[in-house]
């Protein structure tokens, strides 16, 4: 199926846009960007490229997670707002069953020795991922000087300072805004 | 006192959701002040052992308020925290959806994109920070948490894989005693 102009002529239904992001869910170990973008521009050609980064685009300038606005973005526009719905609830159903039989399975062994120090080698270990990825999305996203200071900044108040979030980012959003319109004017 | 803990996780997860620029990897620092300092609900140590089940399950990364929802208050407390942080950013992406359709203003999407990545990615390092002392793994740990960070940096393999490396290498040095 090639994912051109017909796209939006063949508008999926209720089914498709659930097992699709089912699917999403389920395959989304270690993160569901990559499998996301995947399953909707390559299996199910319901966007091109173009189109689904324009999406993502819009989806990273709103808070919540990336693939769940995704969700909910695609679903109104293919099947309103009940296409939402079933997208976000397709997207978030295996991931928490997977999630309870986790956590029931920690429950279980939790009075192990080996089970809290595997957990807690697991939680060092999770956190040096987040920390890579976001190093390598750093170094990556070709940020202005002014950028830089900004994630100094939002990394300095919340990560060292250890500051209460709402207020900080009441601080940093307005002058990221005025720096990104000022340097939008000027390219 | 479990109507109270239900609807506590609303409130915070709620409050927190609007906050989540980039979703939760951005807001780690603000679930553990209020979790552990805020409400004293548990140790850093726990905070630290949810995140890691949360980063193990597959899905969105939002998943950790309904990790910590479970560890509250069981399934029901799961059920909220999860539509405590899903639902106030999904109702606003529906509504900026339709609005943005309408008017199809690239400009403001693009210069508020612009403006909140860099906070995004500095939040995600904080998150990251947070979670790396909580984690409360000693001298060994913080070496498996730079490992892990190195790898992921470096190259695209699956984040599961050095994730379940970093665990089998600590439950080792800590069954030979280094730990």
């Amino acid at each position: 199926m090639s994912a051109s102009a017909s796209t939006s002529a063949l508008r999926p239904g209720l089914p498709a846009l659930f097992t699709g992001f089912l699917k999403i869910g389920l395959m989304g170990f270690g993160g569901v960007g990559p499998i996301a973008r995947h399953i909707i521009v390559a299996e199910r050609g319901w966007l091109d490229d173009r189109g689904y980064a324009e999406l993502m685009g819009i989806c990273q300038a709103l808070p919540g997670a990336n693939t769940v606005n995704v969700a909910v973005m695609l679903g109104d526009r293919f099947r309103g707002p009940i296409g939402a719905l079933t997208c976000l609830v397709a997207l978030m159903a295996m991931p928490l069953l997977v999630l309870v039989a986790i956590a029931n399975i920690y429950d279980a062994v939790s009075n192990h020795p080996l089970a809290q120090i595997a957990l807690t080698g697991a939680a060092a270990s999770a956190a040096g991922l987040i920390l890579g990825t976001a190093a390598r999305l750093l170094t990556r996203a070709g940020l202005a000087r002014w950028a830089w200071i900004m994630a100094a900044a939002a990394f300095l108040a919340v990560g060292i300072l250890r500051l209460p979030m709402l207020p900080a980012l009441l601080v940093l959003v307005p002058l990221g805004l005025v720096a990104a319109s000022l340097s939008a004017r000027r390219v | 006192m479990e109507r109270g803990v239900l609807g506590q996780l609303a409130i915070t997860f709620g409050a927190i959701s609007l906050m989540a620029i980039g979703g939760a990897n951005a807001v780690v620092p603000e679930i553990h002040r209020q979790l552990v300092d805020v409400l004293a609900w548990m140790d850093a140590p726990t905070f630290a052992r949810l995140f890691a089940i949360a980063q193990a399950a597959p899905g969105p990364n939002v998943m950790l308020a309904s990790v910590v929802g479970w560890h509250m208050a069981g399934t029901t407390g799961l059920l909220v925290a999860t539509l405590a942080i899903l639902l106030p950013s999904s109702v606003l992406t529906f509504v900026c959806s339709r609005g943005l359709q309408r008017y199809r203003d690239n400009r403001i999407v693009r210069i508020v994109t612009l403006a909140l990545v860099p906070i995004a990615l500095g939040l995600m390092l904080a998150s990251g920070l947070v979670a790396a002392i909580a984690a409360d793994a000693g001298v060994f740990g913080y070496a498996v948490t730079a490992a892990t960070a190195i790898v992921t940096y470096r190259s695209k393999v699956n984040p599961l894989v050095p994730m379940a490396a970093g665990t089998v290498v600590y439950a080792t040095a800590w069954a030979l005693g280094f730990v």
